[in-house]
């Protein structure tokens, strides 16, 4: 590599690192992405003006690049571009998971299209001018991975969007792992035999798509912060593979740094949700939990109802409340009521903050974006761990839209399919007001005896047509 | 197995540095509160588009009458393309939206 080309690199890689650095403070988020952003381009100016190749015995040669290749090249990037502008520009705050899922998809894409044309190189060449086997390996785990995050991806997006339902074939578990080692001994087996066949390199590529289907279409739609943090680190090492294709440090470390960034992404969603991660690999998640409708838990007592008029007069005369804020939320597009709520509760001197629960919203951290767009002060999204010594001392806790994350079962029935996954201990505050719109259960279809708590009420209605109401009623107190 | 010893030892920088990446993400990402979970995750998602480099060595290194090579690398950089420019913008939208706040 030429010494301009490398320094390139050698910066761009660096911003890399300032880059993620910076994103992981509040105040300085910002810097850091456009520092990335400005490696980014860096590297990619870099790339088209110096070509270079290297030849087999390891020597760098400068190449001159025909005419038509910077031609398409040029139009491919300005396409991006823009398409790329354009959605980043529109899209919705709610639907933030499915535009990453996408992006997700076009990386994996991305790099297993890299792979089979590496592959394809390879054919038809005199077996002394082929690459060495550990080359092909690497080709070989680009295609598959890249494939199945291209695959895994896009029907997390379909899940997302409404437009795909879970699907679940008879002992799906055992399909999928059979594929996947199926999988992996076709890609040994070609490695073996130094084949140069495109048809085999087809077979697998079809393969892995299949395999990328079948891993993610299973998983229930609870788990999608799981999925997404996965397919995410998926896309990170799908590039740093194809750096290692091309020796190419940016590249390597780009994808390392996005593939562990996921990773404990992953982790820390797993927690959440207390489950495992051999437990997410190897299919079993999603499954146990929806097998029964609507199985343990105690459902029986009775459900206190509330008016909008009484609930005002509850949070107008509380000290400090509590708004534990769910998906469904914002699926009925109130993130900007409830935002007047808190204000008309501070104008008043209540002490209004809100609890963000690790996998409320549909990716990780996806309900803080949604009520950061509509204007709630950072400051007042409170994490799990800072706000369940809190609820002894609150007066009310408003639940909107969440189910799962405030249901007691976590902690008390062993027999419950979310037993041990950490919860928002709200059954602690003095007053409990839950909006919903049913008595339907949650997501993971699991009665919540929180409902039936002494202390707590219902206010049944849409979010945003309840908390309008509420918000009128506690304006004319 | 001597190819992959041979491999090794001739990748060992490579090798010590995707070892020493992993930890850097990892210490990088450790302690990120989970209010930037989201914007994190597609910044992060913008770098993965990296492997638009690839892409465009990809294209370069083609033969200009191997169309099959030139049309897939052509998708593979604007597949990269809408990651990167996508990723980044989107991730500066929401961070304006914590921003303003203050």
């Amino acid at each position: 590599m030429s010494i301009t080309l490398s320094i390139i690199y050698l910066i761009a890689t660096v911003t890399f690192v300032i880059g993620l650095k910076l994103l992981g403070h509040p105040e300085t988020a910002k810097k850091g992405n456009l520092i990335a952003a400005i490696g980014m381009v860096l590297a990619i100016i870099g790339a088209v003006l110096i070509p270079e190749k290297k030849l087999p015995n390891g020597e760098i040669v400068h190449i001159v690049v025909p005419l038509t290749n910077y031609v398409l090249i040029g139009a491919a990037i300005l396409v991006g571009t823009i398409l790329g502008w354009i959605i980043a520009m529109k899209v919705a705050m709610t639907k933030m998971p499915e535009l990453v899922s996408l992006f997700n998809g076009f990386g994996g894409g991305s790099a297993l299209l890299i792979g089979i044309i590496e592959y394809s190189k390879n054919v038809g060449v005199e077996d002394s001018a082929k690459v060495s086997s550990a080359i092909t390996t690497t080709i070989l785990s680009a295609i598959i991975i890249g494939s199945i995050t291209f695959t895994g991806s896009m029907v997390a997006w379909a899940k997302l969007n409404g437009s795909m339902k879970d699907l679940r074939l008879p002992k799906y578990n055992l399909i999928n792992n059979v594929l996947f080692l199926a999988l992996i001994a076709f890609a040994a087996y070609i490695v073996l035999m130094n084949s140069d066949s495109l048809l085999l390199i087809y077979v697998l590529l079809i393969a892995s798509l299949i395999y990328g289907y079948l891993f993610v279409a299973p998983i229930g739609g609870a788990d999608m912060p799981v999925v997404i943090s996965l397919l995410n680190s998926l896309t990170g090492i799908a590039a740093a593979i194809t750096g290692i294709l091309y020796g190419n440090m940016v590249m390597l470390v780009g994808g390392i740094l996005v593939g562990s960034a996921g990773l404990i992404l992953t982790f820390v969603m797993c927690k959440a949700m207390n489950r495992s991660l051999s437990g997410v690999i190897f299919g079993a998640f999603g499954g146990d939990a929806v097998t029964g409708a609507i199985t343990g838990g105690k459902s029986g007592g009775t459900i206190k109802k509330t008016t909008a008029s009484d609930s005002a007069i509850l949070l107008n005369y509380a000290s400090k409340v509590v708004i534990v804020p769910g998906y469904g939320l914002a699926v009925a597009q109130a993130q900007h009521v409830i935002h007047e709520l808190e204000q008309v509760l501070t104008e008043k001197g209540v002490d209004v903050s809100y609890a963000i629960h690790p996998v409320a919203g549909r990716m990780p951290g996806h309900m803080n974006v949604l009520l950061a767009e509509s204007n709630v002060d950072y400051d007042k999204l409170i994490e799990m761990d800072n706000i369940n010594p809190q609820f002894p001392n609150t007066d009310v806790v408003l639940v909107v839209g969440a189910n799962d994350v405030v249901n007691p079962a976590a902690h008390n029935d062993p027999s419950s399919p979310i037993y041990g996954m950490p919860i928002l201990d709200v059954e602690n505050a003095k007053h409990i007001i839950v909006n919903k719109r049913t008595m339907n259960a949650g997501y993971a279809g699991i009665q919540n005896e929180l409902f039936f708590n002494t202390k707590t009420s219902m206010l049944f209605g849409d979010a945003k047509s309840a908390l309008t109401e509420l918000v009128n009623e506690l304006k004319n107190m | 197995m001597n190819e992959l010893l041979e491999f090794i030892s001739n990748n060992l920088e490579l090798i010590y540095i995707l070892i020493l990446a992993i930890f850097i993400g990892v210490e990088l990402i450790k302690n990120v509160p989970s209010v930037l979970h989201t914007p994190l995750m597609s910044g992060a998602n913008a770098l993965s588009g990296v492997v638009i480099v690839g892409a465009i060595t990809v294209m370069l290194q083609s033969d200009p009458n191997n169309y099959l090579a030139l049309g897939l690398g052509f998708v593979a950089v604007v597949l990269g393309t809408l990651n990167v420019v996508g990723g980044f913008a989107v991730t500066d939208r929401m961070l304006q939206m914590f921003k303003k706040k203050k």
